[in-house]
């Protein structure tokens, strides 16, 4: 039987849990709220945002009129799809090799590509940006598509590795002795075994190339520019526009979060797998 | 046919020799054991045999042609595996199925062999369900499924009944043991435990660290055993070796007696000592002896209805032709 829970106690829970929930997801709902605000209103004091003020979408139809909305958005795709399915053709073979055919430094590199991870992007910045303008390729998709790709493809490697450790090698090996060769042997077991980890594992770094801004912004002006660099452009010199702002948030982040919670079964599967036999 | 030789194979992981080089012929037709302790190599030299490990040296001839260098699917052998290793994401037809699609051989063709398979393992009714639906006992029929349905030369098995409860396990035991009688095609067959060795082989190996111990019927190795290693490892419960001056007096390092070649008695014989703990299984009872000079405890397994509690004093006989005399290095004498 499972521990007895108290009703007072489930309550009490709840109720700590539910505020914690709402204070994390509030400033979501703030910009949420703002953004169908007048730029007047928006500034003003926060009850009088809530229950002084009328409700207007000017802030979206702004945003749209300055600047071209699904051109950004257009880029983003391209940069976290594009960026994820090159990671995954670089990883899958990698972290199959390491997981199935580990030499004696494999942990070693594991571990190694996880350092540059710890290391800060800022410090290599500078390198990269120079090398960009050398080969005329700032502000240009393909190079973003390639940074981005480059800088998650040591988390891309370790959640497959992860998997694919999950995959008993008594299940290839018996494949292997069924007259399977290399080809059908990843194409008939090791692929649909290691699919839900491979789709988990392309969601989560597609939020993740999304969402990144540091590359983005630093890397691109008018051409290539995503959804973060949208975002940015209406924190400006001019002064802050906090209804437009907001607008541009919450248009720049919908799509990934509409699709995280679509995903969120899968995503939680990918991320929980092997944890519990 | 699955004449299995292998001449001087030797296995190294690193530095470390798990397979001195060693000679063994498995004849066409017959169900052999690898029995030993774990860590003695018995699944090493069948998956060396099976291909999935290299050899260090020596050779595999199989069928007499040579398939040292062969991949595993090149040997025209089956393996069922320890957890069965079935497919997860097939369904127990494909899974049957699947050696024939690698083999390329035509649909009627595996859907006949599915159906007979199924047939003799009891799996017509679960052909469309996944292995995580089956019971142990179904994975492993499965697995066996998936086996003969290649109509391999030669089957191998890894200790295939290790996951199963004891009482599936005699079942399955006598399952395995009908296919070899039906089949009549070569099996080598792994396991650690002797009961099975002495129930199911035509032939055993011993192995003890790699080395092959001593080679033979079961009874032979009962009746005969080469060394102290195999009279200590083949029988149940285990044979009583006895040092000292008892040994002596048979001209022997160490002498072993069975425990179920000793007479026991409340009034009289050679030896005196007292019941330690008395295992009463119904048909028959292990009695443990303590204070036997050389020997303690000794064992003695004697007819079920015998009333002896612990402390009492009993008397033992040893079956004087049925002593086993060892050597100082260990070997028969």
């Amino acid at each position: 039987m499972a521990r007895a829970i108290s009703t007072n106690k489930k309550i009490s829970n709840t109720a700590v849990a539910g505020t914690l929930g709402f204070f994390m997801f509030f400033p979501i709902l703030w910009i949420l709220i703002l953004s169908f605000k007048t730029e007047e209103d928006a500034v003003r004091a926060p009850l009088e945002v809530l229950f002084g003020s009328g409700w207007t979408t000017e802030g979206y139809s702004a945003v749209q009129a300055r600047s071209d909305y699904f051109k950004f958005f257009m880029n983003s795709v391209i940069i976290s799809v594009g960026s994820t399915i090159l990671g995954l053709m670089i990883a899958i073979p990698a972290a199959w090799s390491m997981a199935f055919v580990p030499a004696k430094r494999t942990k070693d590199v594991l571990m190694w590509m996880l350092s540059t991870k710890m290391l800060p992007p800022v410090g290599v910045i500078i390198p990269i940006y120079l090398i960009c303008i050398k080969f005329d390729i700032l502000d240009n998709r393909a190079m973003l598509v390639f940074v981005l790709m480059m800088i998650n493809l040591p988390i891309i490697i370790w959640m497959l590795y992860t998997y694919f450790k999950e995959i008993p090698g008594e299940i290839l090996e018996a494949a292997r002795m069924d007259g399977a060769s290399l080809k059908d042997e990843v194409l008939y077991v090791l692929t649909p075994m290691a699919i839900p980890g491979m789709a988990s594992t392309a969601l989560l770094n597609i939020i993740l190339a999304w969402n990144e801004a540091f590359w983005t912004l630093n890397l691109t002006s008018a051409k290539a520019a995503p959804l973060t660099a949208f975002i940015a452009s209406y924190s400006s010199p001019e002064g802050l526009f906090y209804a437009k702002l907001s607008a541009a948030s919450i248009m720049a982040i919908a799509p990934i979060l509409i699709m995280g919670w679509f995903s969120q079964k899968q995503l939680v599967r990918g991320l929980t797998f092997g944890a519990v036999k | 046919m699955g004449r299995i030789q292998l001449k001087q194979v030797q296995k190294k992981f690193g530095e470390v020799e798990v397979i001195p080089p060693l000679d063994l012929t498995i004849e066409d037709g017959e169900f052999t054991v690898f029995v030993g302790p774990s860590g003695c190599g018995k699944s090493t030299l069948l998956r060396l045999i099976a291909g999935l490990e290299d050899t260090s040296g020596g050779n595999i001839d199989i069928d007499g042609a040579d398939a040292t260098d062969l991949p595993p699917a090149k040997r025209g052998l089956a393996m069922v595996f320890q957890s069965y290793a079935l497919y997860p994401h097939m369904s127990v037809r494909k899974n049957i199925a699947f050696p024939m699609k690698m083999a390329k051989m035509p649909e009627d063709e595996q859907k006949r062999r599915i159906e007979s398979a199924a047939k003799a393992l009891n799996l017509t009714d679960y052909l469309d369900r996944k292995p995580g639906q089956l019971s142990g006992g179904q994975r492993q029929r499965v697995a066996i499924g998936r086996a003969i349905v290649r109509e391999p030369a030669a089957f191998l098995f890894d200790e295939p009944l290790s996951n199963l409860d004891a009482a599936l396990r005699v079942g399955m035991r006598m399952e395995i043991g009908e296919l070899h009688k039906k089949l009549e095609t070569t099996m080598i067959y792994v396991t650690h435990d002797q009961v099975e060795a002495m129930t199911m082989a035509d032939k055993i190996v011993v192995l003890q660290a790699g080395v092959i111990e001593q080679v033979g019927s079961p009874l032979e190795l009962y009746r005969t055993p080469r060394n102290k290693f195999v009279a200590g490892f083949i029988g149940s419960p285990k044979m009583n070796l006895i040092e000292g001056p008892e040994a002596a007096k048979h001209d022997a390092h160490t002498i072993g007696i069975r425990p179920e070649h000793i007479e026991v008695s409340t009034t009289e014989g050679q030896w005196q000592g007292t019941v330690g703990v008395a295992e009463h299984l119904g048909s028959d009872t292990f009695i443990h002896i303590h204070g036997v000079a050389g020997c303690d405890p000794m064992t003695v397994r004697t007819v079920g209805d015998i009333a002896v509690k612990h402390g009492d004093t009993v008397y033992l006989t040893p079956n004087a032709d049925l002593i086993h005399k060892f050597g100082a290095d260990g070997l028969r004498l």
